[in-house]
């Protein structure tokens, strides 16, 4: 009983994870439609932020839950203005130069930081289940990305900026001719996806530990599941995590991590296969 | 062909069996083997010359056929005890690797961007899988794959049929130059061939190709699935070269490379990726040698430096700077493929 409740629980901890690498993606590769291949390594960046802010005295609670997601998302605005607006609606330039981007970043981390991993400690026990114990910080994770899917979802269907980012998004011209300018809501959105970005490389940094590599381990799984996911953001995320979460755990407890991570991309081209546009392509297409 | 492309093509191939037969006179073995390096890294950039400039398939990806390659040929030589058997199941596995995850892709109609996004996933996962293999239980017959440890000491070419009879280095280079003239002139003739102008009416319009009657997804898979054999010949050769393979095949620096030379090369021709190859990865090798730079800094900056100002190719922007100083219009110049392939996306 006991054996299937954290059985459970590593699912949960599986599904809440992929939506934490995936609610920035979301955000700026769902609603943007730019493909950000240098995702991984603006997690990478939020890592960082934590081990310098942690060397300089801060809190670690503070540094991860504020500092990291703000200062990606600022680094995302300035990457947004200098580099990447020039190619919105260039898809395949898009690929190219974020790439790019993300190899200069890897690189320019590995010559000022070395290429050495450092260690972010945050401790919040464990809780024992029968015989087993899970780490606290496992339930801090899954509640997390439950207050952020609740919380973009509401700032999306709520607000008025939610709504003008959608309009935006969905008809630019449109938005423009009602008097809201395109530019500075790619560039808010963009912010705000980093944001996002960097707080989960932020929390993730304490299970990972933090190399300029980190990001080449997220970012396949953060683009399959917004892929998945399809059209209606929120949703699909959800429904797209789930389901991966699920079987890349499940299979992780019956052989190894790495067939746990085969069998998620196995799934995922299955599934690309038969519902091309994603799980919300089909199913739950009214929502957002 | 008209005339000048023909004329073009067959100035190349002189320059090649010059290069072939006259170069390895002035240079030691090691210095041949080096250069050896650079032809098969120019055959291994070909063949993504041509899935994405003819098929307008970007893959993310081309570093898993060069790796599955190299890999097959380790692990074959090494089981067979001779290189001719083990070259030939070099080209056979990647190419029904490519076939399988073409399958998938073209029939599934994934679009250009989802494309180069599943490819991408796909080498990630190779990689990984790879790189986990390092135990003593992991092993293909003879060979143990050893994980991020790679596979030391693979058999050289030898003289098909004949195992004792080692190649030495000169050989091997003009047994490479060979091939990498042969893929060359074979991807010339597919271009300009009725079955090369269907593939290029994919990757214009698809819709329009598929209302004329042509069947897409077949004509892609055929495209990516010989892009796949090439590279897999590329990584034979690479491991064959080197005597020794490691994971790093499979990294996404490998696919990034490969990338950035055809970019830089440009898409519209064959010779350029070839040239941009080999400028590029001497200048990569220089930085790495005098320790100079990061070279994951160097390639990514150059990479977006290029996007951002010659999306089209350095090679193809002299030919424009040349035509504009002879007076000559940009038609003029045969073989031209338009930025449409980047833009199909859209």
């Amino acid at each position: 009983m006991a054996y299937a409740l954290v059985i459970l629980i590593e699912i949960v901890r599986a599904v809440a994870g992929l939506v934490l690498i995936s609610t920035g993606l979301m955000v700026i590769f769902g609603m943007m439609r730019v493909i950000n291949i240098a995702h991984g390594e603006f997690m990478m960046l939020g890592g960082y932020t934590v081990v310098i802010a942690g060397k300089a005295g801060v809190n670690p609670w503070v540094s991860m839950l504020v500092l990291a997601p703000l200062i990606v998302g600022l680094f995302g605005v300035v990457a947004e203005r200098l580099f990447i607006r020039f190619f919105y609606g260039r898809m395949i330039d898009t690929l190219l130069a974020t790439w790019g981007l993300s190899l200069f970043l890897i690189g320019f981390v590995t010559v000022v930081f070395g290429n050495t991993v450092a260690g972010v400690s945050v401790s919040l026990g464990s809780v024992q289940i029968g015989g087993f114990r899970v780490s606290g910080y496992a339930f801090f994770l899954i509640a997390v990305a439950a207050v952020l899917l609740v919380a973009t979802y509401g700032v999306l269907r709520h607000t008025r900026w939610g709504l003008i980012a959608r309009g935006t998004m969905q008809n630019a011209n449109m938005a423009a001719a009602l008097g809201v300018s395109p530019s500075l809501v790619y560039m808010t959105t963009f912010g705000i996806g980093s944001a996002l970005t960097g707080l989960a490389g932020a929390l993730l940094s304490p299970i990972t530990g933090v190399v300029p590599t980190m990001g080449i381990a997220f970012v396949a799984r953060a683009f399959i599941t917004v892929i998945i996911g399809g059209p209606a953001i929120i949703m699909g995320t959800i429904s797209a995590a789930s389901l991966l979460g699920t079987v890349s755990q499940l299979m992780t407890f019956a052989t190894t991590p790495v067939v746990g991570d085969v069998a998620l991309l196995f799934v995922a081209v299955v599934l690309l296969r038969i519902l091309p546009q994603g799980i919300t392509g089909k199913l739950f297409r009214r929502s957002i | 062909m008209d005339r000048s492309a023909r004329a073009g093509t067959i100035a190349t191939l002189l320059i090649g069996l010059l290069i072939t037969f006259g170069l390895p006179a002035y240079a030691d073995p090691f210095q041949v083997m080096q250069m050896t390096l650079y032809v098969v890294l120019a055959i291994f950039a070909l063949s993504l010359a041509f899935i994405w400039g003819v098929g307008g398939i970007l893959c993310f990806g081309q570093g898993v056929f060069f790796g599955l390659g190299g890999y097959t040929f380790a692990i074959c030589a090494i089981n067979f005890g001779g290189s001719t058997g083990a070259f030939l199941m070099a080209l056979l596995i990647p190419a029904a690797v490519a076939a399988a995850l073409g399958y998938f892709m073209f029939y599934g109609r994934l679009n250009d961007v989802y494309l180069g996004v599943v490819t991408m996933v796909f080498s990630l996962i190779i990689w990984k899988l790879i790189n986990s293999t390092a135990g003593p239980e992991w092993h293909i017959g003879a060979a143990r794959l050893g994980g991020f440890n790679g596979i030391p000491s693979i058999p050289p070419l030898n003289w098909p049929g004949r195992p004792a009879d080692a190649l030495d280095p000169l050989q091997v280079f003009q047994i490479a130059m060979g091939l990498l003239v042969i893929v060359y002139l074979a991807m010339k003739l597919i271009k300009g061939s009725r079955y090369g102008r269907v593939a290029i009416a994919v990757r214009e319009n698809e819709t329009r190709a598929a209302l004329l009657g042509y069947d897409v997804p077949f004509v892609k898979l055929v495209v990516f699935t010989f892009g796949g054999l090439v590279a897999g010949m590329a990584g034979a050769l690479y491991a064959a070269n080197q005597a020794f393979i490691d994971p790093n095949v499979f990294s996404l620096e490998m696919s990034a490379k490969v990338l950035v030379w055809v970019m830089a090369g440009g898409l519209s021709t064959f010779v350029g990726p070839i040239i941009a190859t080999i400028g590029l990865q001497y200048v990569a090798l220089f930085l790495a040698d005098h320790k100079l730079m990061n070279s994951q800094l160097v390639l990514g900056a150059i990479l977006c430096v290029l996007v951002l100002s010659l999306p089209n190719g350095i090679i193809p922007a002299l030919q424009d700077a040349a035509a504009w100083l002879f007076g000559r219009t940009r038609l003029a110049l045969a073989g031209r493929a338009p930025a449409a392939a980047r833009k199909t996306a859209l």
